[in-house]
Order: C-alpha cells, then structure tokens, then sequence
C-alpha cells in the first residue's frame, strides 16, 4: 500500500503531542514473560460481582439503549448523596453532575470548555501522564509547578503563587495523587485556596484516589469556603470500586461551567454506557464493605511496601493515598528510564519511570501495590539484588 | 478482642505463612509485638490450626472420595446433640460435623479411598449408632471454591504489566 505523508495530512496539535512514556516501556514490559509487575496503575481486585450482577440484570431487563446525556438521573442522584455523606460536598443531581466515560473524559471535556488559547493551566508535578497533553490538546499552555520530595511532593501556597502569571487561568489538582501518593490537609488546602481566589482561578480537582487515603480522611478543595464555586471536582469508579475497565467517571460543579461541558459531552460522547451505568448504580447503594476491604488491604501492603523499600536502600516517602509508592533510585547512578530498563531486563520486575511523570519524577521511580503480597515480596528480594549492585 | 489481633487474623486468614516481621511492616508495629499477640491467639484457642488449602485434583494419584452426609439424630437426654456428634467426630474417618438447622440434624463429612470405603462407614459405623435415625449420603463430584479460594478457574493476573 502506497504511504501518504503523514506530515502533510496530520493536524499540526496530533504532530505536536508526545507519545506517553508509559506507552514505550508497556510495549518493553508486556512483550517479556515471567514479570512481577509494580507498572500497574489500576487496582488488583476483580470488580465485585454484586456489580457486575447489577449489570447483566440491567441487559436481561433491556437497558441497552442509550441513558439521559449527563448520566441516569437515578445515578446522578446517587452520586450526589454520595458526595455530601463521604465529604461533604452539596451537588444538584439535574444541573450540576454528568456521568462521564471515565475520568480521562471528565478531564478531557472540563479543558475544553474552560480553556482558550493562550491560557495557562498550573499542573503539579509530578502528576498523572495525561493531563498536560489534555490541555494541549484543548488549546491551551501546560505549565508545571514542581513539587519536590523534602515536602513529601505536597504542592504548597508559595510554591503555587511563584508560577501564576497574568496567563494563569486555572490549576489542575491532583490529590491523592498518582504517582507519589501525596495527600494534602485540610490546613494544606485552605492555604492554596487563599493563593488561589486571590488570583482567581478556577481548579479543576481530579480527586479519583479520594476513597484511597490511608491516614486521614479525604478533604475536598470544593468543600472549602468560597471554593465550590470555583471547583470542578473530578472522580470515578475506576480506583475505589475496582471498575477500570467499565470507563465511568464523573464532573460535578457550578451549574454555568458544567452546563457548557455537557454540550461538548453530548456531541462527542452522547452519554456514559447505560450498562455500566446500572453497574455503578449497585457500587454506591451497596459496594461500601468492599471498598472499606480494599482500602485496608492497600493500607497493609503500602506499609510493608514503603519499609521495605527503604530497606533495601530505596528511600521512600509514607505516601498518604493511591497505591502508588514513589522511591528514590539517585543513589543508584541511574536515570529513572535506566533503572526501570535495566531492572526490568535483569530481573524482570516492571516499574515505571518517574520521569514519565514531569520532570520533577526523575530520580525515582513509580511501584504499584496493588499487588498480592506474594508479589511485592518477590519484587522487593529482586529489586534489593538489582540495588546491592550499584550501591 | 481489639482492631489490632482482628487484623492479625485477618491477616493470617488469608495466608498463614506470611511472617510476622511482614505482618509487623504490614501493621506498623514490632515484630515482638505481633508475635505476643500471635501467641495469645492461640493460647485463647482462637487460632487452632496453621492449614494450607489444597487443591487434590491437581495431585497425581489421588483419587480419594468426599461425602457431605445430612444425619438426622434424636438428641440425648443431658447432652443434646453435643454427645452424639462428639461419638460421630471421634471417628479419623470424619473430617468435619457441623449442627445444621432445617430437614437434618447433623452434616458430617467423610473422606475415605474409594466410594465402597465411604459406604462402609455410613453403613457400618454412623447408621448403627443408636442415636443416628437416618442418614443421606452426597458424593461430593468437583471443588469449585472452598474456605474462600477459587480452585477452578484461571486466577491469573489480567492487567497489562504496565498501565497508566
């Protein structure tokens, strides 16, 4: 088949955007046999079959068409009980929710209602893949604010005001956070929200590893004074009800904002799959046991996750969310592209490179454990013999 | 009981060999610690066992059989079902009896070699006990799950190796 040039036919945003660097090393680690793998960034637990019964109900009872474009109503409603019992967030189930196909999708519709070219959207780094290609994408300029690992990679007030300009639209939060499991306080958020209505912002509040807070209890930036008005909260049945698979996330904020995402919604995405829709139905009304099962079980391995790493000479933060363990590998000589390489071709343990992250994520290296404690100690008897090595 | 020898429990539920030192990173605590809790669990009979679950279709050569026997009892004056269900679980033949509610009294379950070796006992040892009124015997034909473990089906990991 004759090659057209691609160069020619490609938009010029397609050509501009990165390949992730996840994507390179998935192809490096799936194609290798006999991998215990920390790479992985969605829960180890199967979706629990209450759910997935829900869902085969709904086929058996002919929901197979197409549900309402910001989401069931009866899911909207549900999601909005659930946002005020579990913190205390006020969302009207009509105007002010939409069900989304995932989170990434909730991002992806939030920028491109909020953002024109030329604005500046404040990103934390190191933080999740996808989100400054998404304002790219939308238009708009990524610009990153480092956040370093002697303040346990927490984004803090001055560090958020020395990166806002007169271009400075908004900032994308991301707490817990994936890849260093940051978490932030209450006293921590109300010290940002000072910087942030001072410029006024808006915030958009990715906050899918909310359920996943191990040592305190999840706060909202949108549950803070004056904030809801300026938040748009982000999140997802993916992580806490193990349902990455279903692609089900959801917005909720300010009716206007909202409103103006649902339009883009409704032209590209119609609305969320009905089927998973009656899944997610299920999760909120009776999945509470399992996620508090869940919880306790990634609280276990986080803690022999994060000592053991230290002990074999990785030093490593506590991480207060998600289920990520973020250690340092500077000791080693290595860059982080190196050492995941490297270990993955010596001993077949698959991690993923912290500068995948911004470059605020070189020097360390990002390990799941959301894996069988089996797992993780075989993973931490190997890494400890890759690092004795270049020690 | 407090939170802590719960999860404990919990813990070694799920897997009795994990070692302490990894249950005491697991739980934030000493090693020493987890183990004077360990061994007070067991002192109080909480803990009575350390098994492992094993799945016997996947070792050659074994071709014993299981029965789940419903028993229907008359009770002993005194000592109620206790009595007639210690005369049933004495014997090595039984490898548990539980106290149902319903159409039956007793399940008892019996391993032996062969299915003539099970029909021997029933026959022999539990129907002639003078307390025993009848007994329907259940040849168990395939383990799917038990003691919370999946025998059958593929519990391979089907996440790719690295995801976002």
């Amino acid at each position: 088949m004759k090659q057209l040039s691609s160069k020619h036919y490609l938009s010029e945003t397609a050509r501009s955007i990165k390949p992730s660097g996840i994507r390179k090393f998935f192809d490096l680690a799936n194609e290798m046999e006999g991998v215990v793998s920390l790479g992985v960034g969605e829960p180890d637990f199967v979706t629990s079959w209450n759910i997935c019964e829900a869902a085969y109900a709904s086929m058996e009872s002919g929901y197979t068409s197409y549900s309402a474009n910001a989401g069931l109503l009866e899911l909207r409603q549900e999601i909005s009980a659930y946002l005020q019992k579990q913190f205390q967030l006020e969302y009207k189930a009509e105007k002010e929710i939409i069900v989304t196909t995932g989170a990434s999708q909730a991002i992806d519709i939030a920028f491109r209602a909020l953002v024109d070219p030329g604005d500046e959207v404040l990103i934390a780094e190191p933080g999740f893949v996808a989100y400054a290609p998404i304002v790219q994408l939308a238009g708009g300029t990524p610009a990153p604010v480092p956040t370093t690992a002697e303040n346990h990679f927490k984004l803090t007030a001055e560090q958020l005001e020395s990166h806002i300009n007169e271009k400075t639209k908004m900032i994308l939060l991301c707490f817990p956070n994936n890849p260093t499991g940051a978490t932030l306080k209450r006293e921590e958020l109300e010290k940002l929200s000072t910087v942030i209505r001072r410029h006024d912002l808006l915030v958009l509040s990715d906050e899918i590893y909310a359920e996943l807070s191990y040592d305190q209890s999840h706060c909202s930036i949108a549950s803070l004074p004056e904030m809801a008005e300026r938040t748009v909260v982000i999140s997802g049945f993916s992580k806490a009800f193990a349902m990455t698979g279903w692609r089900l996330g959801y917005l909720a904020g300010p009716e206007p904002l909202l409103q103006a995402m649902l339009k883009i919604h409704q032209y590209t995405m119609m609305c969320a799959p009905t089927i998973a829709q009656h899944g997610a139905l299920e999760a909120l009304r009776n999945g509470r046991e399992d996620v508090d099962k869940m919880v306790a079980s990634y609280r276990r391995r986080r803690n022999y996750f994060v000592k053991a790493s230290n002990r074999i000479g990785l030093p490593c933060h506590m991480p207060g969310g998600a289920f990520y363990a973020f250690p340092s590998i500077r000791e080693t000589g290595l860059t982080s592209e190196q050492f995941a390489e490297q270990l993955l071709k010596e001993e077949k343990v698959a991690v993923v490179p912290g500068s995948v992250f911004g470059a605020g994520g070189e020097g360390y290296v990002r390990c799941s454990y959301a894996a069988s404690m089996e797992a993780l100690q075989t993973a931490i008897e190997r890494i400890g013999r890759f690092v004795e090595k270049r020690l | 009981m407090n939170e802590k020898e719960l999860e404990i429990l919990e813990i070694l539920e799920g897997n009795a060999r994990t070692p302490l030192a990894t249950i005491a990173d697991m739980m934030e605590m000493e090693k020493q610690e987890v183990e004077k809790i360990v061994k007070s669990l067991e002192e109080r009979d909480i803990i009575l066992n350390y098994q492992a679950v094993i799945n016997w279709d996947h070792v050659p050569s074994n071709d014993g059989v299981t029965a789940m026997i419903d028993v229907k009892v008359a009770p002993k004056r005194e000592i109620g079902f206790d009595g007639v269900a210690e005369r049933i679980y004495r014997f090595p033949e039984v490898k548990a009896v539980y106290l149902m509610s319903g159409a039956y009294d007793l399940s008892v379950q019996i391993e032996g070699k062969t299915m003539k070796e099970v029909a021997f006992f029933v026959s022999k040892k539990l129907s002639t006990l003078d307390s025993v009124l009848s007994t329907t015997t259940h040849f168990l034909l395939k383990k799917y799950k038990h003691d919370g473990v999946i025998f059958e089906p593929e519990q391979k990991d089907k996440r790719a190796v690295v995801s976002p």
